[in-house]
């Protein structure tokens, strides 16, 4: 594997001076091969990680559009197999995929061959909405085992023992949730965001990416002031929703991407 | 700080805290305030006098000997939770969760409901404590059970028909998590079985207790012995947990948890989750058997009572089955109904087609064990609420509408 890997990329974007874009997009919306020509194009335009869905059943940390797509993609047939393919083809574009997934599906196909699987498919980690360190041990131990990033979430209530406790076992970096909330977009990014940030980094000399609710150039531009990330999800899946063709639905995804990769460059002097 | 704490909240392999991070400190506040609640005199105080001068505890038991005819002969007392005020042994759990949002000075409870009783009760407990409300209650469920949705509108609740999923109680409990971690302070999410994630199914067992102290009391009290076998249906299992506690120690008494077994098991409706092909798995929070489909996917259950409508099962079930310490069986919709039908007829008390699952499990264990047998069912709810699909079943109303 001769791409780079999240840490790499991270550490590019800092010398760089400006952050990291990384784009969520679910396997399997509109089509499994429709996803993966969606992530492609997402990463010819500047997205520098991609953070690769499974759609699961009961989405608990998502709000409507991306409970939408999931529905849609598993009614479309989408299986946790298709991920694999996902990760590979994101890899071969130069990117490295972060796989998100709720916990029941890692589980279920065992943790240590879902560990292997990823790490033989290109994948980088994971990151785990749903699974906190203190249930994490089986997880810890493959991704050690198989060189695989672990993304933890922190979010504004947590306390300055649990920010030290989880950021403790991340590997690559750590996903702060910017608000009290599930995914989606908002109007305005909160000053909860920089105060997460702020504290993470009083714990951790891991680099800090910000997700929930980014879905403009502007706060993009906002958020790379203070994170080494800015994550972006259902803004980008909502460009894959429409009767259009396909091909146009990716040139809206390609569009926003560009004004996003544009502000993740505008945030520091 | 490279070593992890030991896992909190575990039934053998069962429970713990699947949850997002941005639920941990509620998760510990809820810990710390009912293990402090538990020691203090003057909570235990106050929920005793709501038990007695509010729910009108201890609930009685009662004997019914035309209808245990239908059972083999075995003596069967019923545990007389359906005469609680709302209607259901739901009532305990949440007075319980109410003083302790107060406590930990919350002004907003949230809900999620299947057949609406604990909606009612939680509803029932906003009015008396003052207390704003939001109750989650699947589409299909709002349907099923429209005079339920009315009175939590009395009551002055908000609720919301979840349309998405299954539209039924797992989608409910979806988006009571999802408003939970957002309004996270001011709000205290009032789980209504032991399910979820730690404290839940510990606490909400420990609010159900009482059903099974008060029993096994009025049992001994009444025919000088331990029943052979406890019954009690099991959705989440609030009310076989409140039941079966406190008969563990005894080990002659048989703890039998009925599940729905809806249309039969080789339909693939139902809601048998220890039936089949049972594996273990994670949803809203807990470690506990789960019906899923080959890549961890969630399947749908179906039953024809919307209480025991739910994929998982309270992850203390979970290791009480697999410790050998309870055992399961299921009953499918059609039997349930004519349990339901012959307690109305034989003894006047018109049952929750919830509790009629116990029933069912008392016919059959009565007559496996003869005349000689004592049983102790729950009745956990009445059935009121399901007039509408019970006349329907029976082609007692037009259809007219």
């Amino acid at each position: 594997m001769t791409s780079p890997g999240v840490r790499e990329v991270l550490a590019r974007c800092r010398e760089q001076g400006r952050a990291a874009l990384i784009g969520y997009l679910p396997v399997g919306f509109p089509s499994v091969e429709g996803s993966i020509q969606a992530m492609v194009a997402m990463v010819e335009e500047g997205v520098d990680i991609v953070e690769v869905g499974i759609p699961y059943s009961d989405p608990l940390m998502d709000g409507p559009v991306i409970q939408q797509a999931a529905a849609a993609a598993l009614e479309a047939g989408t299986r946790v197999d298709d991920v694999f393919r996902a990760t590979a083809a994101v890899r071969a574009a130069g990117a490295p995929p972060l796989v998100m997934t709720y916990w029941n599906l890692v589980l279920r196909r065992g943790v240590e061959r879902f560990a292997a699987d990823l790490a033989a498919n290109g994948g980088a980690g994971l990151i785990t909405p749903d699974l906190i360190p203190d249930e994490a041990a089986d997880w810890i131990a493959a991704s050690d085992r198989h060189q695989l990033d672990r993304c933890f979430l922190v979010a504004p209530s947590s306390t300055p023992d649990r920010l030290a406790q989880v950021t403790a076992q991340c590997r690559g970096f750590v996903y702060a949730a910017s608000t009290m909330g599930v995914t989606g977009a908002r109007s305005s990014v909160s000053d909860a965001a920089y105060d997460i940030v702020t504290r993470t980094r009083a714990v951790t000399d891991l680099p800090v990416c910000v997700g929930l609710g980014v879905s403009t150039r502007q706060q993009a531009a906002d958020l790379a002031g203070v994170a080494d990330g800015v994550i972006v999800g259902s803004a980008l899946v909502r460009c894959l929703f429409g009767e259009g063709e396909l091909s146009q639905r990716i040139e809206a995804l390609r569009a926003l991407t560009r004004e996003l990769a544009a502000g993740v460059r505008e945030g520091r002097p | 700080m490279s070593e992890q704490r030991p896992a909190v909240g575990r039934f053998g392999p069962f429970g713990g805290r699947y949850v997002p991070e941005a639920l941990i400190p509620a998760l510990e506040q809820l810990d710390e305030a009912r293990l402090k609640a538990a020691v203090d005199p003057d909570f235990e105080a106050e929920l005793a006098r709501l038990h007695r001068s509010y729910t009108g505890r201890p609930s009685i038991i009662t004997e019914v000997p035309r209808f245990a005819a239908h059972c083999g002969g075995a003596r069967v007392l019923l545990k007389r939770e359906d005469l609680n005020h709302t209607g259901s042994h739901k009532i305990n759990n949440v007075l319980a969760q109410a003083l302790l949002t107060k406590r930990m000075g919350k002004s907003r409870v949230i809900a999620e409901t299947g057949a609406g009783q604990h909606g009612v009760a939680t509803a029932t407990a906003a009015a008396l404590m003052g207390l704003e409300c939001t109750i989650y209650m699947g589409k299909v469920d709002t349907e099923r059970q429209a005079l339920n949705v009315a009175r939590m509108k009395i009551l002055g609740a908000e609720v919301i028909a979840v349309e998405h999923g299954s539209a039924t109680l797992k989608d409910a409990i979806n988006e009571a998590l999802r408003d939970w971690v957002t309004n996270v302070d001011n709000t205290h999410y009032l789980i209504g079985t032991v399910t979820g994630p730690h404290p839940f199914p510990e606490m909400v067992r420990d609010f159900h207790r009482i059903i099974g102290v008060e029993a096994r009391a009025q049992v001994l009290d009444l025919t000088g012995r331990l029943p052979d076998a406890v019954l009690a249906c099991v959705g989440g299992g609030s009310n076989a947990m409140g039941i079966f506690h406190a008969f563990i120690p005894d080990a002659q008494v048989r703890l039998i948890g009925v599940e729905a077994g809806g249309e039969g098991l080789a339909s693939g409706r139902h809601a048998a989750r220890f039936a089949a092909d049972a594996t273990p798995g994670v949803l809203h929070g807990a470690m506990s058997y789960l019906m899923q489909d080959e890549d961890g996917q969630t399947i749908e259950s179906h039953s024809i009572s919307a209480g025991l409508d739910y994929p998982s099962v309270g992850p203390e079930h979970s290791w009480l089955r697999d410790s050998g310490r309870a055992e399961y069986r299921y009953a499918v919709d059609s039997d349930v109904m004519d349990a339901f039908h012959l307690l109305c007829r034989t003894e006047g008390i018109i049952p929750a087609l919830e509790s009629a699952h116990a029933l069912v499990g008392a016919m059959e264990v009565g007559r496996e064990l003869g005349p000689e047998a004592l049983l102790l069912v729950n009745l956990s709810g009445r059935g009121d609420k399901d007039m509408h699909t019970a006349a329907a079943y029976f082609g007692l109303i037009e259809e007219a509408q």
